[in-house]
């Protein structure tokens, strides 16, 4: 029966995320953009909260609570709704974590999982390619079988954390399927590069990643031998940037919403303008539609069925109505907007990248 | 608990009604379009027959019944599948409408009975609302109509246009009207009033049908009402005039209710241009890749997507008022906002998908154009998209009509 009632369960998560957003993170994110980095108390506080550790399972030390993708655009949009960068930084762990708990065979989950629950781990995933055409489900990035063991090149880029992780899971074309690799930081042949000068997601660090002929054993394949579903993961990716969008774009949309109530101009808020209002209520009207959307690609995931079309579409459209609502943000501050003493173009500036950001499985 | 899925009883009513659509409604869709004015009596008497004289798939019994009610949200997937055969014969079909749900919303128990008990009954009926006057749309409050009291009635004087199924509800059958008039030009909104006016009621003549772009099997009426005389109690609600705007705030009500059965409505027409867009489409070899990175797109995929996603968040959003209807939340806002989303979703629809399908989707050898010109009512019925868009201004902002008009 169609219902839109969250849990209280949901409502409690919702407040705390929403109440940790507005009073940590919020406040810092101007100056961690203009630094490029983020404190480790506020990372601290956010695996605190139990972002990471909440869905490994007990046996490794997690309080083993079961996932719903639901429930991760929540907690995603929350936290895109306080900032970007430190949202993807406190669930970069998640990127290598989550897959380990959907198709990791017992022994992978036994040495990989329980540094997760312990503390901030820094572990990632290395999805995304330098290319214009990348497609998750058909990358250029290749492994070779020889013996016991892969070998792969290849390229890949928007690598969060790739600088301190120790754990990078890869994906690959195998002869004709797509298959995900554990790579510990000292494989022979990886090469974690520069780091990145992104446009936005300022804060974050984001590194290239080389595979020349890095060779991982093969019991590190993700699952045993194609038995790990890449496209869930994309899907789950899709889901989680499509939520993080409308974080942001509901920052973008209640910023303007009150600046347009105390600026005024020719007497009165320039809220009492139609030509400002109606595009604070088209704002509005997107960030509940992309925010529906999404729920419903997630709900469907989490009934187990193949939810490829609904990700797919919900996350492009969420990606696009970011982009308009900030830039719109940015217009209804005018000269203010355009200035960095206002978190306006910041949020402009990390909305374009949701076109280009992709597989980052984070619910 | 989040839940996109619709219970069984509304996913066999949708399949049902789509038969419905498919075999009753498409096969004679075009010579109703192309006869401006004639009437379809026998699809009339097989939905009157076939729905007892209430809008299909609600189920009027539900009230009584334990567990959470989705009454509205049945509506809408019923309204759809309606429109996605034909929004102009949907809009045609006998029974209370929207002259019924102002009944609804602001009758007493006793004028329920009396207006509303007559569905279901007999031969087909109608019911109207007639709020529009020649001077003024969107700004209902600057009506113009008078109601006097005169003894035991009231008596009205003044002309209504672009009232939906007029003819059929004032002249045609043994339905109503609802009508909108002033009681106390000097206490503006507050002196508004709406009135049940019988069919046949002496002082009320139809003087005119229009000619429409879309939807054109629907009567478009304009009523003028001479020295009109109406018991008492057809007023609905209370006579008082109050300081406060009670009364045309509670009449306003009745479109909280009847927004979302319009988005539904232009989700139907939507949905019907893309279905016929893919089809198309796929029997050029051109398939939607859902899943490709943009530089593998063609514009037409990508176009295409574009408009199904906005389709269906607007179809999210319509059944989002709905469900708050059923679950007595006050949903002015989210109806808004779904009727806004809608109007514009299916207009951009309808012509994209004409553009995809070139010259083909431009002759009336399809019924792609005709959606087109149905589409565009949406944009303008039920509150336009721009006093929509007002709505969801206000609200956001916590503004009244005096802050933000």
């Amino acid at each position: 029966m169609f219902d839109l009632e969250l849990t209280e369960e949901q409502v409690l998560i919702r407040e705390t995320i929403a109440g940790f957003a507005s009073d940590k993170i919020q406040p810092i994110a101007r100056e961690c953009d203009e630094k490029g980095e983020i404190p480790q108390d506020v990372i601290q506080l956010g695996f605190d909260l139990g972002l990471v550790q909440s869905a490994i399972p007990e046996d490794q030390g997690g309080f083993g609570e079961e996932r719903s993708a639901v429930t991760g655009c929540i907690v995603a949009e929350e936290l895109g709704y306080g900032d970007l960068s430190i949202a993807l930084h406190l669930l970069a762990p998640r990127l290598a974590a989550y897959p380990l708990i959907d198709g990791g065979t017992s022994a992978q989950k036994e040495k990989y999982l329980p540094a997760f629950a312990e503390s901030f781990h820094a572990a990632t995933a290395a999805i995304v390619e330098p290319r214009f055409d990348f497609d998750p489900m058909n990358p250029a990035a290749t492994a070779r079988r020889e013996n016991d063991t892969w070998v792969l090149d290849g390229e890949k880029c928007f690598v969060p954390l790739a600088a301190d992780s120790d754990l990078f899971l890869v994906t690959a074309k195998a002869d004709d399927r797509v298959a995900a690799f554990l790579l510990e930081r000292d494989t022979e042949g990886l090469k974690v590069g520069e780091r990145e000068k992104n446009m936005g997601i300022k804060a974050l660090s984001t590194s290239t990643i080389t595979l020349a002929g890095a060779r991982v054993p093969a019991e590190n394949e993700l699952g045993i031998e194609g038995s790990f579903d890449v496209a869930r993961m994309t899907n789950q990716g899709r889901i989680a940037l499509g939520s993080l969008a409308v974080g942001v774009a509901k920052a973008a949309y209640k910023f303007a919403l009150e600046y347009a109530k105390e600026r005024t101009a020719f007497g009165v808020p320039i809220a009492q303008k139609q030509a400002v209002a109606f595009i604070l209520a088209d704002m509005a009207i997107e960030v509940d539609a992309a925010r529906l959307l999404l729920w419903e690609a997630a709900a469907k995931l989490d009934s187990g069925e193949d939810a490829t079309r609904e990700a797919f579409l919900a996350k492009r459209y969420a990606a696009a109505a970011c982009l308009k609502i900030t830039d719109d943000a940015v217009q209804v501050l005018g000269g203010h907007g355009y200035i960095r003493d206002f978190p306006v173009e910041l949020w402009l500036r990390n909305a374009r990248g949701f076109s280009s950001f992709e597989g980052l499985a984070l619910v | 608990m989040i839940d996109f899925d619709h219970s069984e009883k509304i996913k066999a009513t949708k399949e049902l009604i789509h038969l419905v659509a498919r075999d009753a409604m498409r096969p004679i869709s075009r010579e109703y379009d192309e006869n401006e004015h004639s009437m379809p009596e026998e699809f009339w008497k097989f939905m009157w027959e076939a729905s007892g004289g209430k809008p299909m798939g609600i189920d009027s019994s539900e009230a009584d019944k334990k567990g959470p009610r989705e009454g509205n949200v049945g509506a809408c997937v019923t309204v759809e599948e309606l429109s996605w055969g034909d929004a102009g014969l949907y809009l045609t079909i006998p029974n209370p409408g929207l002259g019924g749900a102002a009944v609804a919303a602001a009758g007493t128990p006793e004028q329920k009975e009396r207006f509303l008990g007559r569905f279901g009954e007999g031969d087909p009926k109608w019911a109207a609302m007639a709020i529009t006057e020649p001077h003024c749309g969107s700004d209902s409050a600057a009506l113009q109509t008078t109601a006097v009291r005169d003894g035991d009635e009231w008596i009205l004087n003044g002309t209504k246009i672009f009232c939906t199924a007029g003819l059929m509800a004032g002249e045609k059958s043994d339905g109503f009207i609802v009508v909108w008039a002033t009681i106390d030009r000097a206490a503006g909104r507050a002196g508004i009033k709406s009135f049940v006016v019988e069919s046949r009621t002496p002082g009320m003549k139809v003087i005119r049908i229009e000619d429409k772009l879309g939807i054109r099997v629907s009567d478009t009426a304009m009523i003028v009402f001479e020295d009109c005389r109406v018991p008492a109690d057809n007023l609905l609600g209370s006579a008082e005039v109050h300081r406060s705007t009670e009364g045309f705030k509670g009449a306003m009500a009745t479109f909280d209710a009847t927004r979302p059965l319009v988005a539904a409505s232009a989700l139907g027409i939507a949905q019907a241009a893309i279905d016929m867009a893919r089809e198309e489409l796929g029997k050029r070899g051109l398939t939607i890749g859902y899943g490709l990175p943009d530089a593998q797109l063609t514009v037409i995929e990508s176009d295409f997507m574009q408009i199904e996603s906005d389709v269906h968040a607007a179809r999210l959003l319509t059944w989002r008022a709905a469900w708050m209807m059923d679950r007595g939340k006050r949903n002015s806002l989210e109806a808004s906002m779904a009727k806004a989303k809608a109007g514009r979703a299916v207009t951009r629809a309808t012509q994209k998908a004409i553009e995809f399908l070139g010259p083909q989707g431009y002759s009336r050898e399809m019924l792609l154009e005709k959606w087109m010109r149905d589409a565009k009512i949406n944009d303008i019925f039920e509150g336009t998209q721009q006093i929509n868009m007002l709505i969801v201004a206000r609200r956001i902002l916590g503004y009244s009509s005096k802050d933000l008009s």
